[in-house]
């Protein structure tokens, strides 16, 4: 048997169910969740990192998040809420948010505080500061922080297929079933290929992010990325 | 309302049945979680050393590492017989691809943690007469030692809870209780094994931070994240 038969027969990546269906099913699992857990995390963040309380809060989640294996907590909201869209969405967007507001929060409160004096011998407000002088200052870190959440929810989101969820982890679990290894392959190729390539597109926009907002720095801090 | 809380709190009788088996669950992810840290661990060292010494390509080295390390985990435990020749039920696919994992982290970690010894150290070192080799083991290895036990406590955490997803392509672990819950709609086992994972991971946690502790007395009181 070749390892790559699946991959090639055409009709796979058609039918419905097939390769296409799950990729984007796996996309727009992604982004609904890193989205849900950006609209959460950033403005707590943010807020956090401002107002320079409650990082005990954020150091504390994003340790505990690490230890917590996401095959549990997918299986246990399972069977609490039932199957279904909506309970895989929100085990995801649980898990991206620890990363997001870290990164956010750490971003906002390490913005440059000569920066951040200025602006207020300037006489701008907390908003204004926030706004004009923190966030755009903080911006590559956020996105860096949104690259690990997108990490960790594409492979969160393979393991759901095996709670009932649909996304490319449904071929992992239907030729593990079937002793189909190289379905299980095309699976396997497909899902590290897509994180591969959102890692690249996303490190990419937080390069460029990085220049705009301090032109001359040759330091990048990165998080360390949270795995599943 | 009964029901539900029936069905929804720990059934401590099938907990103590199978307290044998949860104890081996246990153990079983213990190991197959630490061994690939402790392999990855000496490895790192000179593998982080030798990209810390080519300067410039350094950068684009660690790059590579990190595509490696943006692999979600069940893929890479799927691959892994189709680089070794292993059987897919082999818990060696999982104990490589975490090692790999592992060492991909670590070795960002040797080459930070070699990147922020001080220069004017190093050179004081150079100057009292310290060769290269002797120079790297007992002036820049102790110095960057903090920064590597940094990584090593999230490349170990993010072993213990990574694990478990090895029992969707049939291997043991905590996972196992996962699968079992959820195949008889039976909280117990999930809760069990949330739990006990999380516990093995804290633990784990301070094993090592008490190691460096004892290993590496002047990183007291600085402060790595």
């Amino acid at each position: 048997m070749n390892l790559f038969d699946f991959l090639l027969v055409p009709s796979n990546w058609t039918e419905s169910d097939g390769i296409l269906d799950l990729l984007v099913q796996h996309l727009f699992y992604t982004a609904l969740s890193v989205l849900l857990a950006a609209v959460i995390a950033i403005p707590l963040g943010i807020l956090i990192g401002h107002t320079g309380r409650g990082s005990f809060l954020v150091i504390g989640t994003s340790n505990a998040a690490r230890a917590i294996p996401s095959l549990g907590l997918l299986v246990l909201v399972v069977l609490l809420l039932g199957t279904g869209v909506f309970p895989i969405i929100l085990v995801l967007a649980v898990l991206a948010i620890p990363p997001i507001l870290t990164a956010t929060a750490a971003g906002v409160q390490g913005a440059d505080p000569e920066a951040v004096h200025a602006a207020r011998a300037l006489g701008m407000t907390g908003g204004q500061i926030v706004r004009q002088v923190e966030w755009p200052l903080a911006l590559p870190l956020v996105i860096s922080g949104l690259r690990s959440a997108t990490l960790q929810v594409v492979a969160t989101a393979t393991v759901a297929a095996f709670a009932a969820g649909g996304g490319l982890g449904r071929l992992l679990i239907s030729g593990q079933r079937t002793n189909n290894y190289s379905e299980m392959f095309a699976g396997a190729v497909l899902v590290a290929l897509l994180a591969i390539v959102l890692d690249i597109v996303l490190g990419g926009i937080g390069w460029l992010a990085g220049r705009r907002a301090r032109p001359k720095s040759k330091m990048t801090i990165e998080p360390v990325p949270v795995h599943t | 309302m009964i029901e539900w809380f029936k069905s929804h709190s720990l059934d401590w009788e099938w907990l103590s049945r199978n307290a044998g088996m949860i104890g081996g669950l246990t153990l079983e992810h213990a190991i197959l979680s630490v061994v690939p840290v402790l392999v990855a661990f000496v490895v790192s060292i000179p593998l982080g050393y030798l990209v810390f010494r080519t300067g410039r390509a350094a950068n684009s080295l660690l790059a590579v590492f990190g595509v490696i390390y943006s692999i979600p985990s069940l893929a890479l435990f799927v691959v892994m017989p189709a680089f070794l020749g292993t059987k897919i039920l082999s818990p060696i696919n999982i104990a490589v691809a975490l090692a790999v994992y592992s060492i991909a982290l670590l070795v960002r970690s040797v080459v930070d943690g070699l990147r922020s010894v001080p220069a004017d150290v190093k050179q004081s070192a150079s100057a009292v007469g310290y060769g290269g080799f002797r120079r790297f083991m007992t002036v820049e290895l102790p110095l960057a030692m903090p920064v590597v036990f940094a990584g090593l406590r999230v490349v170990t955490v993010s072993n213990i809870a990574l694990v478990s997803v090895g029992v969707l392509i049939g291997l043991g672990s905590l996972g196992q209780l996962f699968d079992t819950g959820f195949n008889r709609n039976f909280f117990t086992p999930i809760i069990v094994g949330l739990v006990l994972t999380v516990l093995l991971a804290l633990i784990a946690d301070a094993i090592i931070l008490l190691i460096q502790r004892g290993a590496l007395p002047w990183a007291r009181g600085r402060r790595v994240a």
